[in-house]
């Protein structure tokens, strides 16, 4: 059993329940033990760093030396706070003297960070520690016949923190093919959705959307996979208002990469939290669940 | 007085913005170069051109997506995006009012958020951010119907939890950035 510092985020309890739910639910089937930072604060993501760039630091390294205590890597399962932690992360290794200033504010609270800790995404811990391998061989329901458009998004490719790839990234095609479906051709699996600008700025960033689900419809994709809760909160919340906008017709479900997994070792879907979806993802839930529909269908 | 460059320079994000060659990269990368009113290359010229005032009030970096492809692509490891935030920080710390973007507005609902309970609540943070819209938002009935729409598909699916979640440590928290802020000479 490998044992991470868990550190869910914010979106994971919220927006991204679905996100949450799904990681906790593949840990153990995969061997490995998510525990749980204790009383973990917000990374501060994009805004705290825009309007207090130095401050952000602060807020993140309280979770950096909450984390180094416990001994283990952190593991996030959410792109943006994978990106926010290794930034702060990487800033105090760089500069001792900020890590000095940061170590004297921790101090009030009996904290201190030494700069030990690695941060790390989910993805690179299914890919690299887990392996498509290992999944492969624990699969119950292999997902053969699903098509699948891997969509990266932004941060977890692009700020170099040695993951991937930045213009053709391969991490997520060979997770989504180690659970048995297709990764479909998707040119545009790296390009941004907008971010947390569809709050302030929609009418600008909508047509980035648009973009992202014609990609992915011509490839002949069922749905997407994300392991990143604003790109998913985005292209499923606002799938109809690119609808509205656009006159088309998608109706793509967007999963979080650990969901997909989760189906493919045949985890119920209350405990993926494919409830939250908000296009349906009927299709894929009838085909890997036909069972389950079938027997409840005869016993009632 | 620090003049602006090396004001930006010593700001985090801003430490490597004299190794730009001005190659225009970057802009040709950037997804939202025609909503700026600077995209990223001219930013650089004007920085280094010690245009403070014009920089810092421009809505330029408030369209940034932080979405690093310029930082992809730069060959001169300049990091524009990580600039941004530098300009972005700087200009709330001044106080620059910018005008044609809600995005300060939305980043600063956000941040209020954090220093409250030490977590996001998502649900407080958008009203608290519609609030300050609110002028806007009455012109605008339609349009604030349908962000009420949108918000009630996430709550019936769950994703927007009516209760905040309050760490235990949040008063830890704001003894620690008082503690940074007064190390650092701000308030
Ligand atoms: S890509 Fe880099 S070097 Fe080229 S203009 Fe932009 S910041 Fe300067
Ligand atoms: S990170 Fe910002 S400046 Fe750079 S390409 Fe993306 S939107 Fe443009």
């Amino acid at each position: 059993m490998k044992y991470y510092s868990y550190f869910p985020g914010c979106s994971a309890e919220s927006t991204g329940l679905g996100l949450g739910l799904s990681t906790k639910a593949i840990a153990k089937p995969l061997g490995f033990e998510l525990v749980e930072i204790e009383d973990w604060n917000c990374c501060g993501s994009t805004p705290y760093g825009s309007l207090d760039e130095e401050e952000a630091i602060v807020v993140a390294a309280r979770n950096l030396a909450l984390a180094e205590k416990m001994g283990f890597d952190l593991v996030t399962p959410c792109s943006s706070c994978y990106v926010t932690l290794s930034r702060a992360n990487g800033h105090l290794r760089e500069h001792p003297r900020m890590l000095a200033r940061v170590n004297e504010a921790l101090a009030v609270a009996g904290l201190s960070y030494r700069g030990s800790l690695r941060v790390r995404l989910l993805v690179d811990v299914l890919v690299n520690d887990i392996t498509p391998e290992v999944i492969a061989a624990r699969l119950k329901k292999p997902l053969r016949g699903v098509r699948v458009a891997p969509y990266y998004g932004c941060q977890m490719v692009r700020p170099r923190y040695g993951l991937d790839d930045t213009e053709q990234p391969q991490t997520l095609d060979r997770l989504v093919a180690s659970t048995g479906a297709e990764a479909v051709d998707f040119p545009l699996k790296a390009r941004c959705c907008g971010g947390s600008l569809t709050l302030s700025e929609e009418d600008s960033v909508l047509h980035l959307m648009h973009k992202l689900l014609r990609s992915a419809a011509a490839g002949g994709a069922q749905c997407l996979v994300t392991p990143c809760p604003l790109c998913q909160t985005n292209l499923d919340a606002y799938q109809y208002r690119v609808n509205a906008r656009f006159k088309t017709d998608f109706k793509i479900p967007v999963l979080f990469i650990s969901q997909l997994i989760g189906m493919a070792l045949d985890i119920d879907a209350r405990s993926l939290g494919m409830f939250t979806n908000i296009v349906p993802p009927r299709e894929l839930l009838d085909y890997v669940y036909r069972d389950y529909f079938t027997t409840n269908r005869v016993k009632t | 007085m620090v003049s602006f460059l090396n004001e930006v320079r010593s700001t985090p994000g801003g430490e490597h913005i004299l190794a730009c060659i001005q190659c225009g990269t970057c802009t040709g990368s950037c997804p939202m170069a025609a909503f700026m009113e600077y995209p990223p290359r001219k930013i650089i010229a004007m920085i280094r051109a010690g245009m403070r005032d014009e920089v810092l009030s421009s809505n330029s970096m408030w369209f940034c997506l932080s979405c690093y492809t310029c930082t992809a692509r730069c060959p001169k490891g300049v990091k524009p995006t990580d600039l941004a935030h530098a300009l972005e920080s700087l200009a709330s710390r001044h106080g620059f009012t910018i005008g044609g973007t809600r995005t300060p507005s939305m980043y600063r609902s956000f941040v209020d958020s954090i220093r409250a309970n030490g977590r996001v609540h998502e649900l407080g943070m958008m009203t608290r951010y519609y609030l300050s819209l609110t002028p806007d938002l009455l012109a605008h009935p339609v349009a604030t119907l349908k962000i009420a729409l949108l918000a009630l598909k996430l709550f019936t699916r769950k994703r927007l939890p009516m209760m905040s979640h309050r760490i235990k440590g949040r008063n830890d928290l704001s003894r620690i950035i008082q503690k940074f802020r007064e190390a650092r000479g701000t308030s």
